[in-house]
């Protein structure tokens, strides 16, 4: 166990190195010149030189690879030119924002998801099984900025129930938080939750098929004791690899999401950066991104180990 | 041929005991949209207490079928049961509540399947499996339940059981994980264990210790046993009793001895043939004869004996009339053949020209 995890955290280094080099290169692509685009109106050459020779922008990529990869390591992501803030600090103060909205998200699409498969797969070709396709149908095609405006409509406008819009820290108010935050998160856990259902029964019914669930209901199990003791563990790998993914996307930032609601996240900062060739910034957020995807692989690889006892003995 | 059936139902056993198992005209049938396989055609006969019935016939020939739907086990739909009873100990198990089903399962009978490597839960320790059914049908605690556990795999022969019991099946060979099955299966110390081709996928070598493990198991707990196989060796070597099945029927039944001797069925005759006789000398041993043709379409069974249309000894009657499941002239008491001709005077004709 130790030994495979120290391997798979080995081969995460070169992982993560090698995607800032990809961000660092890509970002190069971008039209327009930050020093330009700093200068003013004027664009006066001197100052235009100025500021390249400030932020290295006449070395060459590897070296200013090197000075940008350098200040990572020490915490010094660069400064937004815009802001005139620290990226570091402004990653740090967005991402529990971000974070708070994917957990809340994938709550919801695990607890929808995961037992309407369940059940669609115990009670494949009934109506159960067809009421459950139906919804996930309905969730997958439902566009999440649409559901979000139909949703403040009812629950804001109509009902007066919950905020419109806005965002309040939970460390301000916490209710007040939740408040804001169950429309956006349910809006994103509920496309989630439709792909999830139809993964949890595909499993489901590929174990339910299998020579061991015969063995189990020949001991005389309930049909329950066969699904939860022999099924759900079995069925969980696919369950797990796609929850990762989705967890991941989410972390990224939900863009339209959090702009229907006026959520300050990631998504948000990151669209705000790129139109104002914010470089800093893009990069931050995206090297952040990409060292979450790859740590979220790694715990979903350790969860395939919990599931799967045939990895844990090599 | 229920009424056909009831004459040849073989006499109680000698102590004068009812049957432990009595099969009435079983049918078996898996529809889908636009057609039916008639799986399982009227099979009946009766198992008594401590006997050994060896099931044998080709894939799709109903023998395992058929013991899985005496339990229910089919997946249904699209399996449904069409008709007949199956009494075990006096219950009829094909109208058995759920709840009842389910005690029997496991219980008073055990089951150990083919395909080890498939039929053990691959996320769960070979101890909890076996521990199961003793929690489930005996009330035992956990620690009970887990001092049992360790005896069984003892008593199956599995070395170091105290140790091995948290192992998962992977960890298992295929030989041993057949024994943690065959440990599942007599947990609860049932009347009759199932087993579905149990030793089809081991090594010749591994099969003949699981068969003398059975055996041994046998004399110790008294059960009786249904060992489903298509290996006319392993037969010969456990049961007392062999029944031939073929296109969801029973073609032949009797005592191994009697039925191998004097095979009454074309189609036995035809399995036996393609046998090799190890104990003729090499150069003079015939070569080996095959059934020639295929198993009939079980969607559209033929109307007289499903076997005529492969059979060289076939009479215009077998390809019109089923053929009762009966006792041919100067067949051993218990012998049993479903064939409108007489096979051994053929064979006679055939040799003396």
């Amino acid at each position: 166990m130790l030994r495979f995890f120290l391997k798979r955290l080995a081969t995460i280094i070169p992982t993560v190195i090698l995607a800032s080099m990809i961000i660092f290169a890509l970002q190069q692509l971008l039209p327009g010149d930050p020093a330009i685009a700093l200068s003013g109106e004027e664009k006066d050459p001197e100052v235009v030189a100025f500021i390249r020779e400030k932020y290295h922008l006449n070395d060459p990529l590897p070296v200013r690879y090197a000075y940008w990869i350098g200040g990572v390591l020490h915490g010094d992501m660069g400064e937004s030119i815009r802001l005139q803030q620290p990226v570091a600090q402004l990653i740090v103060a967005k991402f529990p924002v971000t974070l708070q909205l994917a957990v809340m998200a994938m709550a919801i699409a695990v607890l929808i998801g995961v037992p309407m498969g369940v059940l669609s797969a115990v009670y494949n070709g009934k109506a159960m099984d067809y009421t459950a396709n139906v919804i996930a149908l309905w969730g997958l095609s439902t566009p999440n900025f649409w559901l979000g405006i139909m949703l403040i409509l009812l629950f804001s406008v109509q009902l007066g129930w919950l905020p419109a819009s806005g965002y309040v820290p939970p460390t301000e108010n916490l209710w007040e938080n939740l408040r804001a935050m169950i429309l956006p998160a349910f809006v994103l856990g509920n496309s989630i939750a439709a792909v999830m259902m139809r993964h949890t029964r595909a499993a489901m019914l590929q174990v339910l098929s299998s020579d061991y669930v015969r063995t189990a209901r020949a001991k005389g199990l309930s049909p329950r004791a066969v699904i939860v003791r022999h099924c759900l563990r079995n069925a969980s790998v696919p369950v797990i690899t796609l929850g990762a993914l989705e967890f991941g996307a989410l972390l990224s930032g939900a863009l339209l999401t959090e702009q229907v609601f006026s959520i300050p996240g990631f998504g948000k900062l990151m669209v705000d950066a790129v139109f104002n060739r914010d470089y800093a910034v893009v990069q931050g957020v995206v090297l952040c991104t990409a060292t979450t995807y790859i740590l979220l692989n790694l715990i979903a690889d350790l969860a395939y180990f919990l599931v799967n006892p045939k990895l844990r003995r090599s | 041929m229920s009424d056909l059936s009831s004459p040849s139902s073989p006499a109680p056993s000698p102590t004068g005991k009812p049957p432990l198992l009595e099969v009435r005209d079983l049918k078996v049938e898996f529809a889908d949209a636009d057609s039916v396989v008639h799986a399982v055609n009227g099979v009946s006969y009766t198992l008594n207490e401590g006997e050994t019935l060896g099931i044998v016939g080709e894939s799709g020939s109903g023998k395992s079928v058929h013991v899985l739907a005496m339990l229910r086990l089919i997946p249904m739909p699209p399996g449904r049961l069409a008709g007949g009873q199956v009494l075990f100990e006096g219950r009829d198990l094909l109208t058995l509540s759920d709840a009842e089903l389910r005690k029997v399962r496991g219980g008073s009978i055990g089951f150990v399947f083919q395909d080890p490597m498939s039929s053990l839960n691959p996320s769960m320790t070979v101890g909890r499996q076996i521990m199961e059914p003793l929690q489930l049908h005996l009330g035992m605690g956990a620690d009970a339940a887990r001092k049992r556990a360790v005896e069984l795999m003892d008593m199956v022969r599995l070395p170091d059981a105290a140790r091995r019991i948290d192992q998962f099946p992977h960890e298992f060979s295929g030989g041993q994980r057949q024994r943690i099955m065959i440990a599942m299966g007599l947990s609860c110390r049932p009347k009759l264990l199932i087993a579905d081709e149990a030793t089809t996928a081991l090594d010749v070598t591994v099969q003949a210790d699981v068969i003398e493990l059975v055996k041994e198991l046998k004399r110790e707990i008294g059960m009786a046993v249904i060992w489903i196989t298509h290996d006319l060796g392993v037969v010969a070597g456990i049961a007392d009793t062999v029944q031939v099945m073929y296109a969801g029927r029973v073609m032949e039944r009797g005592p191994v001895d009697d039925v191998f001797r004097d095979p009454r069925s074309a189609y036995t005759l035809g399995l036996l043939r393609s046998l090799p006789d190890l104990s003729a000398p090499i150069g003079q041993r015939r070569r080996l004869t095959q059934i020639d043709g295929a198993p009939p379409d079980m969607r559209a069974p033929p109307p007289g004996d499903p076997f005529a249309p492969r059979n060289r000894y076939a009479t215009p009657r077998c390809f019109t009339e089923q053929p009762p499941l009966v006792q041919p002239p100067g067949a051993a008491p218990g012998h049993l053949a479903a064939a409108w001709y007489d096979l051994p005077a053929l064979i006679a004709a055939e040799t003396t020209p």
